[in-house]
C-alpha cells in the first residue's frame, strides 16, 4: 500500500471487510476562482450502499457530488486536483469521456426539473442520446425506470402528457427514472428532497432503501435525521475538509472527532 | 409612535397619488390617439379599401399596400427571426458573461434605438444602388429591399428578447440535461429552446409588430407602388408609405383613406399585442 492509500478514510468500524469500493477520492482539492473550497478529501466510497455526506451550508459537500460526474466543468474558472477513481480509472482524466462518465454517473437535484416534454420523452430523451432502441424497446425501458422510481402506477395512464402537470414529489421521482434510465451504476442525489413535502420525502427516502440493492448513492443532505434514516455510511465535512467518515450508527452515537459531535448535538451548524 | 407612522401614511398617500396621476396621463394619450384613429378611420372604411388598388386615387382602395405590406413583413420577419434567434441563444448560452457577448449587447442595444430613416439609408447604399448597377437599371426600388431594411429593424428585438428569455431558462435544467449526458448543443436546441418557446415566439410577434408599422426605412427601398405588385424585386407599396402619401395631399377624401389605413396597421398590431398575450398566458410554465 501506498502511503496515500494509507491516508484515505476508509468507513471505519466496516460490518463486512470485503465490500468493495465504487468510488477512490485521493488528495483531491477544489477550486472556486483561486478559493480553495476542498481541501485534500481522500475517501473510499463503498459499493451499492448510501453514503450520506452530511455538514453546514458552504461546507463543500455539493461541491464535492458535483466533481464525481464533473458537472462542475460547465461553469468557467472552476478547478479540481486529485483523483476521483471510479471502477480503476480517474474520471478527472480529460481523456475520460463526458459521455462514458454521465452514463455510469446519474444525478438528481435539489429541485425537480423536469424537461419541458411529455412524462414518456422525459424518461425516454437520455436513453435515446445514448442509444439507438426499436419502440417496443424503448417502451420497455421506459417503463422499467419508471417503475424504478416507484412513480409507474400514478402515470402509466398519462405518459403522453407534461412532465410539468405533475406534483413535486412525483417529479423529483420522475428525475430519478430519468437517471436510471441510463443503467448507472453510481446516483448522485443533491438533497434531493430539501424542496418536498414530508410524504414525498417519505416515498424518496424509501426508494433510495430500494434504489441502493442496485446502484451505489452518495447523497447529500441538509437534513440529519436523514442521513440517519437511509444512509449506511456517513461523512461529515466542515470548512473544505472531511472531518470524519464512518458507519452511520457510529457517526450518530460516538463519533470520533469532537467537531463532530457538536455538529450532530446541534451546537453549531 | 404614532407621529412616525402619521408622517409615513401621509408619504404614502402622497407617493400613490403621483404614480396614479402619471399612469393617468400616460393612459389618456394612449387612449385618445385609439379614438382618433378609430373614430376616423370607421367613417372611411368599406370593402373599396381592400378590393381597389391606390392608382385610383380618391376612387380606389388600398388593396395593393395591404398586400405589399403583408409580403414584405413576412419576407423581413423570415429574414430577422433566424439570425435574431441564433444570435440571442449565441449570447444567453455562449456569452452570457464574456467581453464579447457585453459588446454584442451594446451594438445589438444601438441598433435598437438606430433612427430608421439610417437604416432605410443604410440599405439604399449597400441593396438598393448595386441590384440597379447589376441589373443594368432593370430591379432598383423592390420589395425585397424594404423587407431588408424592415428587417434590420426587427432583428435587434428579436435578438434581446432571445436572450433574456434563455438567460430565464433555470441553471438547473441545463445541469439536467448535462448531468445526461446530452452535448451542450442539443441540450440547447432541444431542451432550452423549447422551455423559452413561448417567450421567443413573443419576441418575434413583437418584431412583426415593430416593423410592421414602419414608414421611413421604406421611402429609399421599396418606394411604393400605385399598381399592385407581388414580385419582391419590384417597387412595392406599403401601408404606411401609402398613408405618408395621402397626409401630404390635399385632397380630404384621401386624408380619409389614409385615417382607414392607419386603422388597419393599429387592428393588426392590435391582434399580434392579443395573441401573444394569450401565447404567454396559456403556456406560461414555472419551474419556482
Amino acid at each position: 500500500m501506498t502511503n496515500l492509500a494509507a491516508a484515505a478514510q476508509t468507513p471505519s468500524d466496516t460490518a463486512s471487510v470485503n465490500e468493495r469500493t465504487k468510488i477512490k477520492v485521493r488528495d483531491l482539492d477544489f477550486y472556486y476562482n483561486g478559493f480553495h473550497a476542498l481541501k485534500g478529501i481522500n475517501m473510499d466510497i463503498p459499493e451499492k450502499k448510501v453514503t450520506a455526506i452530511i455538514g453546514p451550508s458552504g461546507c463543500g459537500k455539493s461541491t464535492l457530488l458535483r466533481i464525481f460526474n464533473r458537472i462542475y466543468a460547465m461553469y468557467p474558472k472552476l478547478e479540481a486536483q486529485g483523483e476521483v477513481v471510479l471502477d480503476g480509472e480517474n474520471v478527472l482524466d480529460k481523456s475520460y469521456s463526458m459521455n462514458r462518465l454521465r452514463s455510469k454517473v446519474g444525478m438528481v437535484f435539489q429541485k425537480p426539473v423536469p424537461f419541458p416534454m411529455t412524462i414518456f420523452e422525459n424518461v425516454a430523451y437520455g436513453i435515446r442520446h445514448h442509444e439507438k432502441l426499436k419502440r417496443k424497446a424503448m417502451e420497455a425501458r421506459v417503463e422499467e425506470a419508471l417503475r424504478g422510481a416507484a412513480l409507474w402506477d400514478e402515470v402509466k395512464d398519462k405518459l403522453g402528457q407534461s412532465a410539468l402537470g405533475l406534483s413535486g414529489g412525483q417529479q423529483q421521482r420522475l428525475c430519478i427514472a430519468r437517471g436510471i434510465a441510463l443503467k448507472p451504476e453510481v446516483l448522485l442525489l443533491d438533497e434531493p428532497t430539501s424542496a418536498l413535502d414530508p410524504i414525498a420525502t417519505g416515498r424518496i427516502e424509501q426508494l433510495v432503501e430500494e434504489l441502493k440493492k442496485e446502484y451505489t448513492i452518495v447523497m447529500v443532505t441538509h437534513n440529519m435525521q436523514q442521513a440517519a434514516r437511509v444512509s449506511d455510511y456517513t461523512a461529515f465535512m466542515y470548512l473544505g475538509e472531511l472531518v470524519e467518515f464512518g458507519v452511520t450508527e457510529k457517526i450518530f452515537t460516538k463519533p470520533d472527532k469532537k467537531q463532530t459531535e457538536d455538529y450532530i448535538t446541534g451546537r453549531f451548524g | 409612535m404614532s407621529a412616525i407612522y402619521t408622517r409615513r401614511h401621509i408619504k404614502n398617500i402622497a407617493a400613490k397619488v403621483l404614480a396614479t396621476a402619471a399612469i393617468i396621463i400616460g393612459l389618456v394619450f394612449l387612449v385618445w390617439i385609439l379614438w382618433i384613429t378609430l373614430v376616423n378611420g370607421i367613417s372611411a372604411f368599406n370593402w373599396r379599401l381592400f378590393t381597389k388598388i391606390t392608382a385610383y386615387g380618391p376612387d380606389g382602395g388600398l388593396s395593393n399596400a395591404i398586400v405589399g405590406s403583408l409580403i414584405m413583413d413576412l419576407i423581413a420577419i423570415a429574414i430577422c427571426a433566424p439570425i435574431g434567434v441564433l444570435a440571442g441563444t449565441y449570447l444567453a448560452e455562449c456569452a452570457s458573461s464574456s467581453k464579447f457577448g457585453a459588446t454584442v449587447r451594446f451594438l445589438n442595444d444601438i441598433l435598437l434605438s438606430a433612427p430608421s430613416i439610417v437604416l432605410g439609408l443604410f440599405v439604399y447604399v449597400i441593396v438598393v444602388i448595386p441590384s440597379t448597377s447589376l441589373s443594368g437599371g432593370a430591379v432598383s426600388f423592390s420589395g425585397f429591399a424594404g423587407s431588408v431594411a424592415l428587417a434590420l429593424i426587427g432583428l435587434p428585438v428579436i435578438v434581446r428578447t432571445t436572450d433574456e428569455m434563455m438567460q430565464l431558462v433555470p441553471t438547473t435544467l441545463r445541469e439536467a440535461a448535462l448531468s445526461l449526458g446530452i452535448p451542450q448543443w442539443k441540450m440547447t436546441l432541444q431542451v432550452l429552446m423549447r422551455a423559452a418557446m413561448s417567450g421567443i415566439i413573443t419576441g418575434i410577434l413583437l418584431a412583426l409588430a415593430r416593423l410592421a408599422g414602419e414608414t421611413a426605412p421604406l421611402l429609399f427601398t421599396a418606394f411604393g407602388n400605385n399598381y399592385m405588385s407581388v414580385h419582391p424585386l419590384d417597387k412595392m407599396a406599403s401601408l404606411p408609405v401609402a398613408i405618408y402619401q395621402y397626409t401630404n395631399d390635399p385632397n380630404p377624401t384621401l386624408h380619409a383613406i389614409a385615417w382607414a389605413g392607419a386603422l388597419l396597421i393599429t387592428l393588426f398590431v392590435l391582434a399580434l399585442s392579443l395573441l401573444t398575450r394569450l401565447l404567454f398566458s396559456r403556456k406560461k410554465v414555472s419551474y419556482d
